[in-house]
């Protein structure tokens, strides 16, 4: 497609989509949800690189479409996303849900090709909006609040891209997206304002805090895009900056233990997105074209491993409408299908050969070893044990396995199954065959993932890891049959390293909790009292009391002239 | 007749108005109301294409030559500007027909609408004139007729309101005409641009000081600058659902405009700012305003007065652009004034929807709004994220060039109070939002207000987000007035 054949961004197809699936027939909604993915796929793999579409806005020359390897890959994967999620939700969710979560895919999409800052940001605020839409969705007291908190974040978060990106267009005089210095107070607010979406430190809460509340349905919606445009945009304007190793890593930490600490299965997985999307900021902060390959793929495998996650997650709370570990477990035996596509997801997310997982995350530490950066490797290869313990094995096995629990669900409906099936099908395929994915990431690759000794490696790691949590077993339930006990868990594992660690990951948390969450409560006393409906402020006074501010007024200029 | 377009833009609703005062019944006066605002913005439109192909318009009344005659100049800034004020007149008559109806009954509508003419053509007259006295005596008619408006108002409490205003008002004319007087005295000319060329001659004189700082001081009453904004909340809150609309949507603005001519053109951005205090006294007042102004908003109960609040914290936003004396702060506050009236404009004509259906316009009227009413509901919703500024939306456009502006001159603190006053707009919105969405409707059996008011909003609406997309016709001419405006003085 040449520059002028183009007419329109891709998203805009899915944006059309969104506003057409509220006035459309009910019968007509799942063909709209799997045709209107279908032809952005088909206009996204139309693209030629480089900049296809311009337009003036706020007199700039803005570039819509900017089109290269790696953005037409996540393009491809939101796209996928949209469709899949879309069909797995349509007999459960909302008409409101199914059209926000395509507006939100379609702000997704516009951000893969936004060719410069100010279109990036359009989109960004799009998908903030949407998202919103989509966490309130979720129907409950819990989700109104959650999305209030949600909404207020992401605001923040788009105020803060905002100002860097007006900092940046006055200093620079330029608005490309391009790889960005970390010189100006401009480029670190960029930053900030992309770590927020990332769900990085220490903000990472709003993540576990939305997601879980949303429906069965949105959930899966959800944690797809936001996460994943951030890293996109990272490694599109940050790639190298080391400060965001030591970010990713933090994120890898704390995913895995508040989701060792947690009960609920599906915040379970949300603070695995944490650390799932910390390895691929890790991976940024190396920013060599093996680890740059690395969170490219590991973006899309993980897109994919963890929608089909919260998919099984999703179809056990519709069947059975419990949400929590210890209510649940022994479903192997009447939920077979959610019960296998669930574990083929825990083994992906826990980079089992033969699985997604394995041929993308190790291009990640690989790169690490490669850069001689051993700390941050072993680093990597523990939070991979850490990963299999939290959502391979914990996940699925107090979920589909463990004890009876005495329920007696069925499969869900037809299009659930068969989202699932898809989804399960491709973690093995790019697991079997990595090329692939390969061919279409941004650099070429070298990289053999099977290799003896990868393999020998991932299994020991993988068979210690299982191995540590079948005898801790009992530490595990503990956790779970009682409300989060932090004082426990830090006394058995005893060092007093471990310990701060974990308290200062606490109290961090604790921190933003009070700053962020809970200010909007506590606004000073003395602004409110004269501001509130009876406050001096907001009274009607009499009209001698202006004339006097007028007189002040004049005498002030008058004085001033005479100053000056 | 193309050449007499700037007069005719006044000229039409001045001629009408005595005929519709004369007129019975409410749909006549209605009807010519409405067909008059229709010709007087296809006028301002064509005169805006006229500026842009031809540059300043130079109308002479009655072929006296100025100074002896009043001479009408347009340039970029008031041509954009009338588009406004008779592109706004032009959407609340269809809509004032019911609502006028209901809430100012038929007997009186003929007078309502030849004073909502007269409203319109004071405006229009005020922004389109070059003569500093002519300004006068169109503020005076304006003023007039908005005093008359608003006591109309249903509750009893808009006569208080109303004199409390003509008071107030009054103060603001007067100290106007004194301050033009001063430089009267001084240089012999009530011409704009004669002004313009022998003022900086006698700049040092203590006369033309103290003139300035009644023209300022007077205008900033009447442009509701905290804290001489007394009079703003309980006049907007007690009119006429139409009035409040044409009023919160113009009025103020073309007092910016008046603000900005003086400030610009008759005295120029170096005197005003070099020899004058004009920097010093409204960055403090806008920032102070801006911020305490969004903050009362978030208390009000009565919706209607909450969004009068927020009108005056927007003007803060425009006073902030105007302060900086910069190209790029001076943009902004065009494009502002431009936005703000569309935004204004659409959510108070909401709340007249909302006044007609539920009868009043508190935030217990708005509770599950959604369901009951949701078109004139997602009107409010898109018209309030506007107000904040969210991308797509003309407030968008307007605070991204006044955050870049302040970028510019390494205000960063400035920055924080824009972006501070976003976050206090979305907490007042939020809670309007969040009664219409989640709230239970008072009673389930309200149906959507008639089309004969929605389609006038939705087409406001559709305004700020065709505005907030399509940048190009409200930027360049915002830049292009601003550049008009920098330069100084006389373009001849």
């Amino acid at each position: 497609m040449t520059i002028s054949e183009l007419m329109f961004p891709p998203a805009f197809i899915m944006i059309l989509g969104a506003m057409l699936l509220p006035v459309v027939r009910a019968s007509f909604r799942p063909v709209l949800l799997v045709l209107v993915p279908l032809l952005t796929l088909l206009m996204i793999w139309n693209l030629d690189d480089g900049v296809l579409l311009t337009a003036r806005f706020l007199g700039y020359e803005v570039e819509l479409v900017e089109a290269s390897n790696v953005r037409r890959l996540f393009a491809t994967i939101f796209a996928l996303m949209a469709m899949i999620g879309g069909f797995f939700a349509f007999q459960h969710a909302r008409v409101v849900e199914m059209s926000a979560s395509m507006a939100y895919a379609a702000g997704a999409v516009g951000v893969s090709f936004a060719g410069d800052l100010i279109t990036l940001f359009l989109f960004w605020e799009f998908m903030a909006l949407f998202s919103t839409v989509v966490v309130w969705c979720g129907g409950t007291e819990e989700a109104r609040r959650a999305g209030i908190r949600y909404g207020i974040m992401h605001l923040i978060g788009g105020i803060v891209l905002k100002i860097g990106i007006e900092g940046v267009a006055v200093q620079t005089g330029s608005i490309e997206v391009q790889a960005l210095m970390l010189d100006s107070f401009a480029t670190w607010m960029i930053l900030i304002g992309v770590l927020i979406n990332a769900a990085a430190p220490p903000v990472s809460a709003w993540l576990s805090d939305a997601y879980p509340e949303a429906s069965p349905t949105g959930s899966v919606i959800l944690s797809a895009f936001t996460t994943k445009t951030a890293v996109l945009a990272l490694l599109l304007l940050f790639p190298g900056q080391q400060v965001l190793i030591w970010v990713g890593l933090y994120m890898i930490f704390y995913g895995i233990i508040y989701a060792l600490m947690e009960n609920d299965m599906r915040r379970i997985l949300a603070y695995s997105i944490v650390n799932q999307v910390g390895f691929m900021v890790v991976g940024v902060g190396i920013g060599t074209e093996l680890a740059l390959n690395g969170v490219a793929a590991h973006a899309f495998s993980h897109i994919i491993y963890k929608a089909l996650l919260l998919m099984s997650a999703g179809a056990v709370i519709v069947q059975t409408g419990k949400r929590k570990c210890t209510d649940l477990g022994g479903l192997y035996r009447t939920m077979p299908v959610t019960a296998i596509c669930g574990t083929i997801g825990a083994l992906a997310i826990s980079s089992f050969p033969y699985t997604s997982g394995f041929i993308s995350k190790s291009m990640i530490s690989q790169s690490a070893a490669y850069g001689e950066l051993a700390f941050v490797w072993y680093g990597l290869v523990a939070a991979s044990a850490g990963v299999f313990l939290h959502a391979g094995i914990k996940f699925p096995w107090f979920v589909f396995f463990q004890k009876d629990s005495g329920l007696r669900p069925k499969d869900p409906s037809w299009n659930m199954q068969a989202a699932m099936i898809i989804f399960a099908v491709a973690c093995v395929l790019l697991g079997v065959f990595p090329s692939l994915l390969y061919q279409f990431l941004p650099y070429e690759v070298t990289y053999v993932p099977y290799t003896a000794d990868h393999l020998v490696t991932q299994l020991q790691l993988l068979l210690f890891a299982g191995l540590a949590f079948f005898v801790t077993l009992p530490l595990m339930k503990r956790t779970l049959t009682i409300s989060l006990d932090i004082d426990f868990f830090y006394r058995k594992l005893g060092p007093k390293l471990w310990k701060s660690f974990v308290h200062w990951l606490v109290v961090l948390n604790g921190l933003f909790q009070t700053l962020v969450i809970d200010q909007g409560k506590r606004l000073p006393q003395l602004w409110i009292r004269y501001h509130g409906p009876d406050g001096p402020l907001a009274r009607t006074w009499p009209t001698g009391s202006m004339l006097l501010w007028v007189a002040v007024m004049l005498v002030v200029i008058l004085i001033g002239a005479r100053l000056l | 007749m193309l050449m007499h377009l700037p007069v005719l833009v006044v000229l039409a609703p001045l001629l009408a108005a005595p005929i519709v005062a004369l007129m019975r019944g409410a749909t006549w006066p209605w009807l010519l109301s409405t067909l008059v605002s229709w010709f007087a913005l296809l006028c301002a439109v064509l005169l805006l294409i006229q500026v842009q192909a031809e540059g300043v318009i130079i109308y002479t009344m009655g072929g006296w030559e100025a100074p002896w005659g009043i001479e009408y100049r347009i340039d970029f800034a008031n041509a954009l500007l009338l588009v406004l004020i008779t592109g706004l007149a032009s959407v609340v008559m269809p809509y004032a027909r019911l609502s006028v109806e209901q809430e100012v009954g038929a007997e009186r509508s003929p007078m309502f609408y030849a004073a909502l003419l007269l409203l319109s053509l004071g405006l229009c007259g005020m922004t389109a004139t070059g003569d500093a006295f002519n300004v006068f005596v169109f503020l005076e008619i304006s003023s007039l007729a908005t005093y008359t408006l608003i006591a109309m108002g249903r509750d009893r409490r808009a006569l208080t309101a109303s004199f409390s205003y003509l008071v107030m008002g009054t103060i603001g004319g007067t100290f106007y005409l004194i301050g033009i007087g001063l430089l009267y005295v001084m240089t012999g000319t009530l011409n704009m641009a004669d002004l313009a060329e022998r003022l900086p001659a006698i700049s040092d004189s203590s006369t033309v000081r103290t003139g300035f700082a009644f023209i300022v001081t007077g205008i900033c009453l009447k442009l509701a600058l905290f804290p001489l904004h007394l009079w703003l909340p309980n006049a907007y809150t007690y009119s006429p659902s139409a009035v409040t609309a044409l009023l919160g949507a113009t009025a103020t603005k073309v007092a910016v405009y008046i603000l900005i001519r003086f400030v610009f053109t008759i005295f120029g951005p170096e005197y005003s700012f070099g020899a004058e205090p004009l920097a010093e006294v409204l960055i403090p007042l806008a920032v102070i305003g801006l911020l305490s102004a969004s903050t009362v908003s978030i208390g009000q109960p009565n919706i209607k007065r909450m969004l009068a609040y927020s009108s005056v914290a927007q003007i803060g936003y425009i006073v902030l652009g105007i302060a900086m004396g910069t190209a790029m702060g001076l943009t902004a506050a065009l494009l502002h004034v431009f936005n703000h009236g569309l935004m204004k404009g659409a959510l108070f004509m909401t709340l007249g929807a909302v006044m007609y259906r539920m009868g009043g316009t508190n935030l217990s009227d708005m509770q599950g709004l959604a369901k009951t009413m949701p078109l004139t509901f997602w009107a409010f919703v898109i018209g309030g994220l506007s107000l904040i500024g969210v991308p797509l939306t003309v407030g968008f456009v307007s605070k991204w060039h006044l955050i870049l502006a302040a970028i510019e001159l390494g205000w960063w603190p400035v920055v924080i109070v824009i972006l501070a006053g976003s976050m206090l707009a979305v907490v007042y919105v939020g809670r309007v939002v969040e009664a219409g969405f989640f709230g239970e409707a008072r009673d389930p059996t309200r149906r959507e207000a008639p089309a004969s008011l929605l389609i006038p909003v939705w087409i406001l609406i559709f305004a700020n987000i065709y505005f907030g997309i399509d940048t190009r016709l409200t930027v360049d001419i915002a830049e292009a007035a601003a550049a008009q405006l920098m330069a100084g003085g006389v373009v001849r």
